[in-house]
């Protein structure tokens, strides 16, 4: 594992081009694009105010900057530096801008969810969407980029509209059977939707793509629903993460519960393996703090950490949550499946300092890591089934099934690891503080950081 | 009941002996009873004197004075004395009476007292048994409502804990409420301000893109109008995905239901091994004659089983092959029971434990495979029940078969092809074979040409040897003629 230099950034804004050979990064007003792999500046663009979110167009020519404040949208190329396009919303305001999956249009959402806006990079045309919900999750573009989904809300009642990308024709429009639907996502292979309702109710509706319902599924009444929704990459199986503490898998044949994941206070399951992360101090004797010790400064409180595997059975940190507020911290926050279908990691908020890991082949728990201070991010690897979390410190995790390592960030001054991703060939972690980023390069000939590894049996 | 009990006295009377039959059974013989008879008596003209000894002793005995006086040393009979002694008899006989019918008076009322008495203990004791049975039956009602109080009690705590549930549940919907209406409410206010602040501002900032120059589409293609035609496309196209995803699903739903007969072929197979080494063990006929019949039937059975009967054969039989072989491990486990009770130990029986594991497994195992088969029957239901239009209804009635039929064409296709080939390959070999003979044929007839001319030369030559020098000399440039011909042009 090799670590790059510590880079400015502003407001998390770090995308790696789709291609994989770019990484782009806002630093205040400023949008700087550099080589992946010499990290190399390559452009350098200003924007008319601070930034507050950056895309990559689907071909990786182009970068979308949106300035919420001033509604503004400024597009740059990277072939041709000169190139420059401004959407500017005017008094309508903007809320959220986003590209097509083209990569030639626009949509950007006005204050107040009025309307989304489609502006087209190829002809003058401007199309607009009435009564866009505003909800978690209200638009998705199927994987080919080929259907939009858009939740809308018009007389009190939701529906979706079926947009096909190409010429922006509306394929279907209908109405859902939901009290407020909370959002919306298309299944891998692009024929299935997946529609929820908010927390106060559980619903989980699906529909084909051309708009027939196939299937409702509800597990209780009354209490607190759908907190987390993901599909796995064969969309075979659909999870649904509840307020419950509990992981429901539906299966794409029957769209019935296929099983039921509990996260219980108490681990007893045989199979699984459960990792503590545990911090050496450095023993700091008085006569031994030198002046060279101090002058390090970060070595004395970054501490070393290692995972030691705990034996059954293991109680889990609990935190309480505070019931009287709404959007309670208890429940499933975070559910992905890995890239190989196998496996699914979840994060229970009234758990926040572990991670759960399930086998899905074996329907069972695989894994548990427990970790000193609360998992603020996980991402599975896009090629291999290996885990990548923080907890925000300067510290970066890996699991695989060989074993969990600690690693930590060799960087200079307190790089503090907010969040992270993934580049798109598993070879490297883009890794973000809170205003720098720092890139971990997985394959070296030489492993020059210390990391402390625990095989698994 | 003073007239019962006299005439009990009377009764009493006539029963008791006279006190003469009493006191006279020592010293008389028995006479009779009855104070009235007459010729039978106590005393008579002999026994006079014996008569008033024998008196006057029982007097004496009374304690009564004597009858007799004595005169001149003789006995006499002292009549006075005499009567006094008989009034005083019956003046004893008379108190005697009276003390008799008390008596029997206090008798009578005693005896009646103790029925009385009896009659009032059974009474009694009927009414303890009655207040027993009830005493008891009470318990039993008492007993029986507390245990329906603890229920109800449960009943009522549970009731409380789920109204406590319910009223949790009410004050996290409340505070999710609450939220969303304050969300909402700022929103408003928000909208209120713009809305505002839009009616007072006098510059109106237009909407508006400007951009340098317009690109290319994404894909290079030029967009195309919006027509009927391009909405029938989109339809086209998203059927289309549809239907390959379905294809896509059958296919591989196919497969895994074809690897699950497989298996569960595999399982009745073993199953019916299994069974069929114990048939000498087993009493029942029936299993035999069902294991007979099973064993052909699989050679009947084809691997490309689709229609429903032909799978609810294999179920059924898998159930009945099960249920045989649970039977047989069944009775095993009862043979190794008494087997243990009876110490003896017989070199087939498996240990209980094993075999109940692995009936633990196969069971598993069967139900798994009957969810999966139910599964794939419910798809293929649905699959064949989904309503669709006559044109995709026709599509997919084709398309089924379609694949089949593009298969068998090309494969005639090339079937033709090398059929062609063949016979041209065929057609030059012969032609090459003709051609081989005749140059053979040729050949033989120059090697046979050129032996004769040979032959003839040497005999030639030798004849000419032997006669004339210049028909030698002719022949040989006729020879060399011949021979250097085709050398030399003519």
């Amino acid at each position: 594992m090799n670590f790059s230099e510590v880079f400015k950034q502003s407001n998390q804004l770090c995308k790696v081009s789709p291609d994989g050979k770019y990484l782009a990064t806002c630093v205040q007003y400023r949008l700087v694009v550099r080589d992946v792999n010499t990290l190399q500046i390559l452009q350098l663009y200003t924007c008319l105010d601070q930034v507050a979110h950056m895309e990559w167009s689907s071909d990786s020519l182009f970068i979308l900057c949106a300035m919420y404040k001033r509604g503004l949208v400024q597009v740059w190329s990277l072939e041709q530096p000169e190139w420059h396009c401004k959407i500017d919303e005017g008094s309508i305001g903007l809320l959220s801008s986003r590209w097509s999956p083209d990569g030639r249009h626009i949509l950007n959402t006005t204050e107040f969810h009025l309307r989304i806006t489609v502006w087209s990079l190829c002809n003058k045309s401007v199309s607009y969407i009435k009564y866009p919900k505003a909800c978690q999750k209200g638009l998705d573009f199927s994987a080919d980029g080929r259907y939009m989904a858009l939740a809308e809300r018009r007389d009190c009642k939701d529906y979706i509209s079926i947009f096909v990308c190409d010429d922006w024709h509306l394929l279907r429009h209908f109405e859902t059977e939901t009290q407020d639907l909370a959002g919306v996502e298309w299944s891998p292979n692009g024929c299935v939707l997946a529609v929820w309702d908010s927390c106060l109710e559980y619903k989980m509706l699906l529909y084909s793509l051309d708009g027939r319902l196939l299937s409702t599924y509800s597990a209780y009444e009354w209490s607190l629903g759908i907190k987390s929704v993901a599909w796995s990459p064969s969309s075979q199986f659909l999870a649904i993460g509840s307020y419950d503490e509990k992981v429901r898998i539906l299966n794409h044949i029957t769209w019935k519960k296929l099983i039921e994941f509990e996260h219980p206070a108490t681990i007893t399951s045989s199979k699984a393996v459960v990792f503590k992360e545990v911090e050496k101090r450095p023993v700091v004797g008085t006569e031994n703090v030198s002046i060279h010790q101090i002058t390090l400064g970060s070595s004395l409180f970054n501490t070393q950490s290692k995972y030691e595997i705990a034996s059954l059975p293991v109680q889990v940190t609990v935190v309480k949550p505070d019931l009287d507020r709404a959007n309670p911290k208890i429940g499933i926050s975070a559910v992905a499946f890995s890239a190989d279908n196998r496996y699914l990691a979840t994060k229970n908020d009234n758990m926040p300092q572990s991670l759960w890991v399930w086998d899905m082949q074996r329907l069972g728990l695989q894994a548990v890591l427990e970790q000193t201070a609360p998992v603020r991010c996980f991402v599975w690897d896009p090629r291999k089934p290996r885990l990548a979390l923080c907890t925000g410190n300067a510290k970066v995790y890996l699991w695989s099934l060989a074993g969990c390592v600690s690693v930590k960030v060799p960087a200079e001054g307190n790089f503090q690891v907010q969040s992270l991703f993934w580049h798109g060939n598993g070879d490297s972690l883009v890794l973000l503080g809170k205003d720098q980023i720092c890139l971990c390069y997985m394959h070296t000939s030489s492993c020059s950081v210390p990391v402390t590894l625990i095989l698994s049996k | 009941m003073p007239e019962s009990s006299y005439e009990d006295i009377n009764i009493y009377a006539y029963s008791t002996m006279p006190p003469s039959r009493q006191y006279s059974q020592s010293a008389m013989p028995l006479l009779p009873v009855s104070p009235y008879s007459g010729p039978s008596d106590f005393c008579t003209e002999e026994n006079i004197s014996e008569c008033m000894l024998y008196i006057s002793q029982e007097l004496s005995s009374l304690g009564l004075p004597s009858i007799f006086y004595d005169l001149n040393g003789i006995r006499q009979l002292d009549v006075m004395s005499t009567l006094n002694r008989m009034y005083d008899l019956l003046q004893l006989h008379r108190r005697a009476m009276g003390v008799v019918e008390e008596l029997e008076v206090e008798q009578l009322k005693v005896s009646s007292d103790l029925h009385c008495q009896q009659l009032t203990s059974s009474k009694l004791k009927d009414q303890l048994e009655l207040s027993k049975k009830e005493n008891v039956r009470l318990r039993e009602r008492e007993r029986q409502l507390e245990t329906s109080m603890k229920m109800l009690q449960t009943c009522l705590k549970n009731e409380k804990e789920e109204v406590q549930k319910l009223q949790n549940i009410i004050a996290s919907r409340a505070t999710q409420y609450n939220h969303e209406m304050k969300r909402k409410e700022k929103e408003f206010s928000k909208l209120k301000e713009s809305l505002n602040r839009l009616l007072t501002d006098k510059k109106d900032k237009k909407q508006g893109m400007e951009v340098l120059n317009y690109l290319g589409r994404s894909d290079g293609r030029r967009s195309q109008w919006k027509t009927g035609k391009t909405d029938g496309r989109h339809e086209r196209e998203m059927y289309k995905t549809l239907l390959n995803e379905f294809d896509k699903h059958q296919k591989e739903l196919m497969l895994e239901n074809a690897e699950l007969k497989k298996v569960l072929q595999q399982m009745k197979q073993e199953m019916v091994g299994i069974l069929s080494p114990k048939r000498h063990s087993q009493k029942e006929e029936k299993s035999t004659d069902f294991t007979d019949q099973q064993i052909p039937s699989d050679d009947e059975e084809t691997s490309e089983m689709s229609c429903e009967h032909a799978r609810e054969k294999l179920t059924n039989s898998i159930r009945q092959q099960w249920r045989k072989l649970k039977n047989h491990v069944e009775n095993l486990d009862n043979k190794a029971s008494m087997v243990q009770l009876g110490k003896e130990v017989s070199e087939e029986m498996i240990s209980k434990q094993l075999h109940q594991e692995e009936m633990e497994r196969l069971k598993m195992e069967i139900q798994q495979c009957r969810d999966f088969i139910r599964t794939q029957q419910q798809l293929l239901q649905q699959q064949l029940n989904t309503p669709c239009d006559e044109e995709t209804a026709a599509v997919l009635n084709d398309c089924y078969m379609l694949e089949e039929k593009e298969r068998l064409k090309e494969e005639w296709r090339t079937f033709d092809e090398q059929r062609k080939n063949f016979e041209m390959e065929r057609r030059s070999f012969t032609e090459a074979a003709i051609r081989l003979g005749h140059e053979r044929k040729m050949f033989e007839e120059d090697r046979a040409t050129w032996l004769k001319h040979q032959f003839l030369n040497i005999t030639f030559t030798d004849q000419m040897k032997m006669k004339t020098q210049n028909s030698l000399s002719e022949y040989s440039v006729q020879e060399q003629k011949h021979s250097s011909g085709p050398k030399t042009p003519l």
